[in-house]
């Protein structure tokens, strides 16, 4: 049971990695209706100027500041470029050049900043803490305690002030909030910072993991089955499923792994997804029906 | 269902018939619009002029242009050609944000609400365009994010009176009865205590009922506050009873623009919207 139990909190504990991840995409999904292939290049390229910024000697919070800066600077010109003048345009044109976006994002960011894989150390040891039983990465669990944090704060902008509601007026509606007079440029320049915002923790907690290198951009891939998992204009959909896949390919590698012979976490996510698909196409939060992808 | 006590609806329609109308300054023309999609025309050089504190109605047969004209005016649609003036400014293209900048509101035909905000938080949505404070102030309601935020939720207040949707404010929109949205609809409209106000049938779906309270509130919006209005109306007998002005359309061409009078007795209007029977029994 001991053993079970553990192997589940590990899981949680890595699923909130994906949940990292995939609230990126929610967020801009919910706010312009595009799915965001580009959010994967995004963390790629939070964590490669993050890394920059402290091997030049930065400390830990004026590198963070500055990549704060460039991600508002990247959503800024996203917009002028990208989605103004593809504004209500099919789904699938926007969706298209975000696919163009990732690609100008991952060679503009390795153009800059070079191709080796870079040592992130947030200062946090991967050390394990004993709770009763259990033995927790204590790395983990400071993710853990940061997309709470980040869950909390986006939470609150959205459900709690004026620009969250105008933020939800503009994903509901996009001609009658810009008849009303919301500012749609301005709301996806928000939106959008917002979302690099949440690809920098996920940058940071993967690089510290992975190391800093072009494989960064395949947790977008594992965000894929989160997000058709928890739906993919849900934010909660999107922690939870996280969560989901976390434990169940936790507890799948401990139990499945041996029969098979080989590991099964690279592939049960998809597999799981698959599942949703056929039986809740709409995934466990979702309200708009995923052809609109 | 309707709460006739707490809008004075009895007053609003006492109010109601139309009079005289104040002014006979021009504040929106439209001056030889037109627009096509892909070929097919929806509208033909439609010119016409609504005068300051009027009601005008739009009328003609389904598909005649009327939402794609008040489109136009608030700058959803890009006409081809022509031109609007609205408050003594030419437009050769409105956009939506400057439509309601420059004090246009308007509703739509199938309530374009939030449907899980609360009545009020879609009512306060109207003002966005109104707020003076910076995103980062919004975001973390910080510095006079306060202020503002008190003083737009007293002016959605009173236009959540003024309309009686009192006791609905704190529901989520889906959950409220269509008459009822219609109204949270004009309400997001009126908050922003617009010059002139596009409505796009503010009565489809209701019963007669509901009907004649809505007309009470447009008049008296339209009486109170002085308030233009253009709207689109299926209605005939409402139309009449409401409008001071009415222009009508078919197949994309103004064939008709008079008092209720004169287009009653219009010989082509009859013909084209009324049927070619109409008046013969």
């Amino acid at each position: 049971m001991d053993l079970f139990l553990q192997t589940l909190v590990a899981g949680l504990l890595a699923g909130v990695m994906y949940s990292s991840v995939a609230l990126g995409f929610v967020l801009i999904y919910q706010a312009s209706g595009v799915f965001n292939f580009a959010q994967g290049s995004m963390v790629l390229l939070t964590a490669l100027t993050y890394v920059s910024f402290v091997e030049t000697g930065a400390p830990f919070w004026l590198a963070l500041l500055a990549v704060l800066a460039v991600m508002v600077v990247c959503a800024v010109f996203i917009e002028r470029l990208i989605l103004r003048p593809l504004a209500n345009r099919n789904p699938m044109v926007l969706f298209v050049a975000t696919l163009g976006l990732s690609y100008i994002i991952q060679g503009a960011a390795q153009l800059a900043m070079g191709t080796d894989v870079h040592m992130l150390d947030l200062g946090i040891a991967d050390d394990s803490v004993q709770i009763g039983n259990l033995s927790l990465s204590k790395f983990d669990l400071f993710a853990t305690a940061t997309a709470i944090v980040l869950v909390a704060v986006i939470s609150f902008v959205f459900n709690r002030t004026r620009i969250g509601i105008s933020l939800r007026a503009v994903a509901d509606d996009v001609v009658a909030a810009q008849s009303i007079g919301i500012q749609l440029p301005r709301i996806w320049r928000i939106v959008w910072s917002v979302a690099g915002f949440v690809a920098l923790a996920a940058g940071l907690l993967w690089g510290a993991r992975q190391g800093v290198q072009f494989s960064l951009t395949l947790s977008a891939l594992k965000a894929l089955p989160v997000l058709i998992i928890g739906g993919f204009s849900s934010m909660p959909g999107a922690i939870i499923a996280g969560l989901l896949v976390g434990a169940t390919e936790s507890l799948a590698d401990f139990y499945l792994g041996p029969l098979v012979q080989g590991s099964v976490s690279t592939w049960f996510a998809y597999i799981l997804a698959l599942l949703f698909l056929l039986i809740r196409p709409t995934g466990l939060f979702g309200e708009r029906a995923i052809e609109r992808v | 269902m309707r709460p006739p006590s707490s809008t004075a609806s009895g007053a609003f329609i006492a109010a109601s018939s139309p009079n005289g109308i104040g002014s006979n300054e021009v504040l929106l023309e439209t001056k030889n619009i037109s627009l096509a999609f892909k070929g097919v025309t929806a509208l033909s050089g439609v010119t016409f002029d609504v005068r300051k504190s009027e009601i005008c109605a739009l009328i003609g047969p389904n598909g005649a242009g009327k939402s794609s004209l008040l489109n136009v005016i608030n700058g959803i649609y890009r006409a081809q050609s022509g031109e609007i003036v609205f408050d003594g400014r030419h437009f050769r293209k409105m956009t939506p944000i400057d439509a309601a900048r420059r004090g246009i509101g308007r509703t739509f035909q199938h309530n374009e609400l939030s449907p899980r905000l609360s009545a009020l938080d879609n009512v306060l949505t109207g003002l966005a365009s109104r707020g003076k404070t910076t995103s980062c102030e919004n975001a973390f309601r910080i510095g006079r994010d306060r202020a503002e935020r008190q003083h737009f939720l007293a002016l959605a207040e009173k236009v959540v009176a003024f309309l009686g949707l009192q006791k609905h404010v704190h529901k989520s929109v889906s959950t409220l009865p269509y008459g009822i949205q219609k109204r949270v609809d004009l309400a997001r409209a009126l908050v922003s205590e617009p010059k002139l106000l596009l409505l796009d049938e503010p009565m489809a779906g209701m019963n007669q009922d509901e009907k004649q309270d809505m007309r009470g509130i447009v008049s008296e919006v339209n009486s109170r506050f002085g308030t233009t209005i253009v709207l689109i109306e299926h209605d005939i007998g409402i139309v009449m009873q409401l409008a001071h002005h009415i222009v009508v359309l078919d197949y994309g061409r103004k064939i008709a623009d008079g008092t209720p009078e004169q287009v009653r007795n219009n010989a082509d209007v009859i013909k084209a919207y009324l049927g070619e029977n109409y008046g013969r029994d």
